[in-house]
């Protein structure tokens, strides 16, 4: 059964259509790329079902549903408390993502106490297991600490162990290594998997990578101008692309195997095709 | 640099900054025209007479030379005896001072609660009607100064609308049983709560007209510093873990979109604190900054000089709180 779905969302700023009839749907226990090039829409998504979506950016038409519960029919109040509850996020960036003037135990914690309930004796037992869960040493220390004092990969740690702290069904992760030093990169993502994979969690992880959606994901999504153009198994995908525009994206990324292979950027006449796509949907849908 | 060090430091500079203003009061005092020996004697006074009552004050001596007496006794705990009053200046400047520090603290509490909630407000309510007209208020409260909000005060609420005292500190038919002279405190701990009322109601006009400008300037400055950090991961991490809007305003951004505020607020303390001088005067409040400006009118030199010492000692306490009080707020330069 799929935890997550959305139904043909569509999301506009001002008159500019952001998001365009975009279905996906995350299975129980299932990692789901979310790929497309830089301003594809990949963020929003991740922003729409967390709740978090620019004032700018409203919420046109479509359904996102998550663990049976309809989002947009709740009110804005209920509407987090179920979000809290059942999904959580890994940001892009450690450094900023952590309020600097709390001390990094409450920070993890504080879902737990405030949003589920728990004594506040339970939930630091819980946030010192996760941090030795994520290879923190010594974590009550750790705790204590202020974000300032620890390492991007540290608190990238931290963070991954708050996301899984209240054991949610779904977590999204968007580009969680990008702002990361490159030797911690692989760590963290290494550390996410297992993470994923001990606690049987749905995650939808978002990536402009194709490298990591082959070393991470089971299924993918592929999204251009905010539009789903393909749907698809990894094994598929790599095998098989089904859209113009998913084949010259796999021709543009170096094999990990070979990281000096030479890019063949997307083609302009690809990219045409799919803005002409983009165009036809429009126009069906009363955009000019 | 460790706390004591950085105290030290500052007690350092404290001395030198008011040295430097007691030099300077003492000379500029004395050489613009006016001669308060002439003022204190009757008409018709003889040059000797004149002469005489300048000797008793040191005042024919050079001012270099008057200087070094007044120094002297000053670092004996001597200010000097007011020319006017015939008593030790130090005895009454600090009469009057507790009047003004409760006037100056009880206008930063209401700019801190007013400019507090107008930056809240307008921050939960961002885009809409309510924060524009937040905004115009802030501009107008800043256009006018706290003297012209002190007569707009005078006429709105002593006189069309007369629910508050606009003269004095404290209704005269009052006996007060206190021991100091901070009235608003002491009512406050022998739970003498009518006299806290009476206390109130004349300062709550003059503490507002201070308090008006400050409150504009808090609520601007604290709703731009709140509306950058709303943009902040940590703030859009607190919103995904099922915090609603109030909780993530108070609890994520409010701890640290505070700090550069507060920094401000010091600042903008000392001149509220300067302003008391001439809302003092407005409303008849007798502090500490009435007393200067009686002082200046008689040219009762030893008074002004030590009032003008005490208000510069005061600026730089508030400035060394404020430091302090950011330093503990900021994890960054606790251990730093
Ligand atoms: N705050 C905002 N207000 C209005 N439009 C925005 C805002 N943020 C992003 N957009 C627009 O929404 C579209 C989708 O942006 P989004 O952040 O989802 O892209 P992305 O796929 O995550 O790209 P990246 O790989 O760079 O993170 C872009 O066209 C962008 O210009
Ligand atoms: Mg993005």
């Amino acid at each position: 059964m799929s935890f997550l779905t959305i139904e043909n969302l569509n999301a506009r700023v001002g008159t500019a259509p952001i998001l365009r009839d975009v279905s996906l749907s995350v299975e129980a226990g299932e990692v789901r790329g979310l790929v497309g090039e830089s301003g594809a829409g990949k963020s929003m998504i991740g922003k729409a079902v967390l709740g978090t979506l620019p004032t700018a950016v409203e919420i046109e038409s479509g359904r996102i549903v998550l663990d049976g519960e309809d989002l947009q029919a709740l009110k804005p109040r209920d509407r987090r408390r179920v979000i809290g509850a059942k999904a959580a996020l890994i940001p892009q960036d450690p450094l900023t993502a952590l309020n600097p003037s709390r001390r990094v135990g409450p920070q993890i914690t504080n879902r737990l106490v405030d949003i589920l309930g728990w004594t506040r004796a339970d939930a630091g037992h819980r946030a010192a297991e996760l941090l030795d869960e994520v290879s923190i040493p010594d974590p009550e220390r750790v705790m204590r600490a202020y974000p300032h004092e620890l390492s991007g990969g540290m608190r990238q740690r931290i963070l991954i162990a708050s996301a899984f702290a209240a054991e949610p069904k779904l977590i999204i992760a968007d580009e969680p290594t990008t702002a990361l030093d490159v030797t911690v990169q692989k760590q963290i993502l290494r550390l996410i998997r297992q993470m994923q994979a001990r606690h049987g969690t749905a995650l939808l992880f978002v990536t402009h990578d194709l490298g990591v959606v082959s070393k991470v994901c089971q299924s993918l999504t592929v999204l251009f101008g905010g539009m789903v153009l393909e749907d698809t198994r990894v094994e598929q995908f790599f095998a098989r692309p089904g859209h113009p525009y998913s084949a010259a994206l796999l021709a543009a990324t170096p094999k990990y195997t070979d990281p000096d292979a030479s890019l063949t950027p997307v083609p302009d006449a690809v990219i045409a095709g799919v803005e002409a796509e983009i165009e036809a949907h429009d126009r069906m849908h009363g955009h000019v | 640099m460790t706390l004591i060090r950085r105290i030290l430091l500052r007690l350092l500079t404290t001395a030198i900054t008011l040295f430097g203003v007691a030099v300077i009061v003492f000379f500029v005092i004395r050489v613009v025209p006016g001669n308060p020996v002439a003022m204190m004697l009757p008409p018709g006074a003889t040059d000797d007479d004149i002469a005489r009552l300048k000797a008793l004050y040191g005042l024919d001596k050079t001012i270099p030379e008057q200087f070094l007496i007044w120094l002297g006794g000053v670092l004996h705990g001597d200010f000097g005896t007011s020319i006017t009053t015939r008593q030790p200046v130090l005895s009454l400047v600090l009469s009057r001072l507790p009047a003004t520090i409760e006037l100056s603290i009880m206008a930063l509490v209401i700019a801190m609660i007013i400019g507090g909630a107008l930056a809240l407000t307008g921050t939960r309510k961002r885009g809409t009607k309510v924060e524009g007209t937040i905004d115009v208020t802030n501009g107008v409260a800043l256009s006018v100064p706290d003297f012209l909000w002190g007569l707009v005060l005078i006429l709105l609420f002593g006189v069309l609308w007369p629910i508050f005292h606009i003269s004095g500190r404290i209704s005269p038919s009052i006996d007060l049983p206190f021991s100091t002279n901070f009235y608003l405190f002491e009512s406050v701990l022998r739970l003498r709560f009518d006299i806290w009322a009476d206390l109130v109601s004349h300062m709550f006009m003059p503490s507002l007209a201070l308090a008006i400008p400050l409150a504009a300037i808090i609520a601007q400055l604290l709703k731009q510093s709140l509306k950058e950090t709303m943009h902040l991961d940590y703030v859009t991490l607190a919103r995904t873990k099922g915090y609603d809007e109030n909780h993530v305003i108070t609890r994520e951004a409010l701890p640290n979109a505070v700090l550069p505020t507060l920094t401000l607020i010091g600042v903008q303390f000392t001149f509220l604190i300067g302003g008391t001088v001439i809302i003092e005067r407005l409303f008849s409040y007798e502090g500490l900054g009435n007393m200067a400006i009686d002082a200046v009118i008689n040219r009762d030199l030893p008074l002004i000089q030590g009032i003008v010492i005490l208000f510069a000692l005061i600026f730089t306490a508030v400035n060394l709180v404020v430091d302090l009080t950011y330093a503990a707020l900021n994890p960054r330069l606790r251990n730093g």
